[in-house]
């Protein structure tokens, strides 16, 4: 991965980590301890955006901003690193037996044409992480959940299965595992008989990276951030710039805006 | 549903029950940790409640971004590995597996494989597609 | 009007054991094929991320109504009180219990992972109108119970009319609670529809007297025991009836839809497509699931001819899954509309009308859970006594003649 095609990311993050600093310094004698107890084994280059011990809050939105226009047709860089970060796709060679209807899909290309113009636009489409989520609303089980940080995910040690939430989804973001797996990825359990999607690579944000389709995009098209940080990048781009929500009339308050659409 | 797992459920909780007594009974020749003077938490403590910590963290992680390693499933298997004839760790498909030695002993089923690595990382995984 | 006398049929013919062995084969391949899915995950059957509920949904949803639906009889004889109708309140009261154990049992078994189930009845989320469905199918089990259990012991008959009346006002809210699983879809064209839940309680009523009349029939024949021309023809003009009011309600559904201009793609999908939709609704449902059973419940050359009636029940039981597959397949199969007015196409089958062709095993445990509710019936009217001895004209009551 080369320096630039993490730079927007980084920016973001670097922003917080200075709204955690301080909290960080007086914790770090704490976390000093933990680490010495863990072997010294918190020896990654990055920096923690959050203790690890620390539970996420709602002082934070995570989001993400697409800008369309930079997002080429032929492109599908931020679908193979997704593939590649959660094992499906060519990012594993399961799902062998499933239909291509059947096989899972966190992440797709989308193109529309305007069907009077012509003009095509290209886009990616994913878990829209609502503010009022329906797959969580009609989940019997409270598998399909939304952490206090606004991301959506299905603790998959929940889910029984039923896919009601890939009924009530109206991204299609949602897939069923229709078989056996084999080649996961050690940081995204994947597993037959569970409902899975996007979860803006939680494991990547609770280290205080970013998503790899945003780390992957090579226009830089998909901003994450977060949306309640007044000094952020994608918060101040929101309050300048229009965006609009996909299906905006259900009122779901999305944490997935796009532009030029 | 009830009446094809209801049964074993049964089984599985008076299992529970009896486990105190299982304690007693001598314990299978349970794989070393290849690395560690002891383990996360007391030894006996963990023999005893190793489930209820991996629950516990669970649900920690999954529900509130908690990532401490000390009980993470991914961690266990930085000291807890065996190794086959190839020097390659075994997986828990295969019954040498750490976990697998008691839990084939004591006749409990665990599901966390169908998703859950049961091996190493190969090499700071984690830290692939970082920044600098 | 004397009393009706109760027996339990006396179940040792060798056409009673047949249909046990019947039954309970229907069951052991619906248990089979339960476990084939399980084993080797939902890539054996025609479902998919597409098309997320399939065939069994089909089965469940469809034995769930009904099963609601049985229930009326009794409800019509111990709150309206439809005296004629009395003497079946008991078979009735089996009946939604059978349906309604049948209907689960699929949904239970097509779940990824039934294995959790007991884990996740443990920990409901209220939010959701599928945790509440749970807690009312399983109150309705224990209300129905309680209702038969007045019906069927002395000392509990005169709490009969209260326990009816609140088995009917659950049983309301349980058919609302099924057709609310579809309404509360917002994102799904097909199913954003206020009426879709007074829909389906519409629906219940036809498709569970239609059963409870085929299982009604069936038991006095091979029993022996005789049914009078009075009964049947009752039973006939009621059919007639809730077949009516419940294509009342499709017309106002799907009128409703056509003014609605978001959804209104969807309804010229469903109703003038060249499509498997189309054609079951109009020909399987309209057709031959309301119009003949109609004709048949009201032209005289057909009063009380069982054989009529008991086609005219086959049929009402035929065009409901016909609906029930049109509701909920046909309603998936059409695209989500996420970019109005643009053309949409992706990797992942945005903007493409979705196939669907059940496989055997999904097929197969729908089936299934048919034999469940009948073996539970069949056992059932042997163990205990539902069934009267005779439903003979004269035994019904004279006030209360069929209109
Ligand atoms: C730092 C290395 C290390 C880590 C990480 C670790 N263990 Fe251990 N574990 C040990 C050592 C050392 C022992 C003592 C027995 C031995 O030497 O094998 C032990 C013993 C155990 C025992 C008792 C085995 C017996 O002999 O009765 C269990 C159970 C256990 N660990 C489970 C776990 C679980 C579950 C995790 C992950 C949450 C874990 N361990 C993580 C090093 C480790
Ligand atoms: C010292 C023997 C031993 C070792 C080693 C061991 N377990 Fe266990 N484990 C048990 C026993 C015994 C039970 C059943 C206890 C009970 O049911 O109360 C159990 C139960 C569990 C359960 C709960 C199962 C249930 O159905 O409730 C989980 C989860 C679990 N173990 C995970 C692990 C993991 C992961 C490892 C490997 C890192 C491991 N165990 C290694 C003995 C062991
Ligand atoms: C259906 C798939 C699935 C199954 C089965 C499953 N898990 Fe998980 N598990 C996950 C997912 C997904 C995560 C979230 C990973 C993340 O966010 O980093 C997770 C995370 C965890 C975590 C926190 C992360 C870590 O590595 O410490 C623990 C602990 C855990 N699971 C324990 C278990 C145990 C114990 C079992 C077996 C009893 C189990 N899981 C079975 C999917 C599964």
């Amino acid at each position: 991965m080369s320096d630039e095609k993490a730079l927007s990311g980084e920016k973001v993050m670097n922003n917080k980590i200075d709204s955690y600093k301080r909290r960080f310094l007086a914790q770090s004698a704490v976390i000093t301890g933990a680490a010495a107890l863990g072997g010294g084994l918190v020896l990654t280059r990055v920096v923690q955006a959050r203790p690890a011990s620390q539970a996420v809050s709602s002082k934070n939105r995570w989001g993400l901003l697409i800008d369309t226009r930079k997002c080429a047709n032929d492109c599908d860089a931020c679908v193979q690193a997704c593939e590649m970060e959660h094992g499906w796709g060519r990012g594993s060679s399961d799902e062998q037996r499933s239909s291509p209807a059947q096989k899972a899909q966190w992440i797709r290309k989308v193109t529309l044409r305007d069907r009077t113009t012509g003009h095509e636009t290209s886009l990616p489409m994913m878990c829209q992480h609502c503010a009022h989520p329906p797959c969580v609303d009609v989940c019997p089980t409270g598998a399909s959940m939304k952490r206090d940080d606004g991301i959506v995910l299905v603790d998959k040690h929940r889910c029984i299965g039923c896919r009601y939430c890939m009924m009530a989804c109206p991204y299609k973001a949602r897939s069923f595992i229709h078989e056996d797996l084999h080649g996961q990825k050690t940081a995204s359990p994947r597993g037959k008989g569970t409902v899975e999607s996007c979860n803006l690579c939680v494991h990547r944000v609770d280290q205080g990276k970013i998503p790899a389709c945003a780390e992957a995009c090579p226009e830089k098209a998909i901003l994450f951030g977060d949306l309640k940080d007044a000094d952020s990048e994608i918060a101040r781009r929101l309050a300048s710039e229009p965006s609009t929500e996909i299906r905006g009339d259900l009122r779901l308050d999305l944490g997935v805006r796009y532009q030029n659409i | 549903m009830v009446k094809r797992y209801g049964f074993p459920l049964l089984l599985a909780l008076l299992l529970a029950a009896g486990t105190p007594a299982l304690a007693a009974a001598p314990l299978p020749d349970i794989p070393k940790a290849i690395k560690g003077e002891q383990c996360v938490e007391d030894t006996g403590f963990m023999r005893r409640n190793h489930m209820a910590l991996l629950e516990h963290q669970r649900d920690d992680t999954v529900q509130r971004g908690i990532r401490t390693r000390q009980h993470s499933l991914k961690h266990c298997f930085t000291c807890h590995v065996v190794q086959d004839d190839h020097s390659q760790p075994v997986t828990a498909a295969d019954p040498r597996h750490f976990c697998r030695v008691c839990h084939d002993y004591a006749a409990v089923q665990v599901d966390c494989w169908q998703c859950h690595v049961s091996i190493p990382e190969p090499s700071a995984t984690s830290l692939r597609g970082g920044q600098p | 009007m004397k009393p009706s006398t109760f027996r339990e049929i006396s179940g040792n013919s060798g056409g009673y054991w047949a249909l046990l062995v019947f039954l309970g084969l229907l069951i052991a391949v619906g248990l089979g094929a339960a476990w084939y899915m399980e084993h080797n995950g939902h890539w054996v059957t025609g479902m998919n991320n597409q098309i997320v509920w399939g065939m069994p949904h089909v089965f469940a949803v469809f034995l769930i109504v009904a099963a609601s639906g049985a229930l009326n009889v009794a409800t019509m004889a111990s709150i309206f009180g439809r005296t004629a109708f009395k003497p079946l309140s008991r078979l009735s009261g089996l009946l939604a219990i059978a349906l309604l154990a049948g209907g689960l049992l699929v949904l239970v078994l097509d779940l990824g992972r039934p294995d959790r189930l007991i884990m996740a009845m443990m920990n409901l989320n209220f939010m959701s109108i599928f945790a509440w469905n749970i807690i009312l199918y399983n109150g309705f089990f224990v209300i129905v119970a309680v209702y038969l259990w007045t019906l069927m012991e002395r000392r509990g008959n005169r709490f009969t009319r209260g326990a009816g009346l609140f088995a009917f006002l659950w049983r309301l809210i349980l058919t609302l609670g099924t057709g609310s699983i579809f309404g509360f879809l917002v994102a799904r064209q097909a199913y954003d529809a206020a009426i879709m839940a007074p829909l389906f309680i519409a629906l219940s009523f036809s498709f569970g007297l239609a059963i409870f009349m085929l299982v009604l029939f069936a038991s006095y024949r091979w029993s022996g025991r005789p049914l009078g021309d009075d009964m049947i023809h009752r039973l006939q003009r009621l059919l007639g009836l809730f077949v009516v009011t419940a294509l009342l309600f499709v017309a106002i559904y799907h009128l409703t839809n056509l003014y609605a201009a978001e959804h209104r793609d969807v309804e010229q999908f469903i109703l003038d497509g060249n499509n498997v939709y189309s054609g079951l609704f109009w020909v399987g449902y309209i057709l031959l699931g309301s119009l003949v059973p109609m004709a048949i419940a009201w032209f005289s050359p057909f009063r009380a001819a069982i054989g009529w009636v008991t086609t005219a029940a086959v049929l009402v039981v035929g065009g409901g899954m016909a609906m029930i597959y049109v509701i909920i397949i046909g309603g998936q199969a059409y695209p989500l509309q996420l970019f109005p007015g643009k053309a949409v196409s992706s990797s992942f089958f945005d903007g493409v009308i979705s196939p669907y062709s059940p496989t055997l095993a999904e097929t197969l445990l729908g089936i299934g859970g048919v034999g469940i509710a009948l073996a539970i019936v069949v056992v059932g009217i042997r163990l205990f006594k539902f069934l009267p001895l005779s439903l003979e004209d004269a035994r019904v009551d004279a006030h209360d003649k069929a209109e």
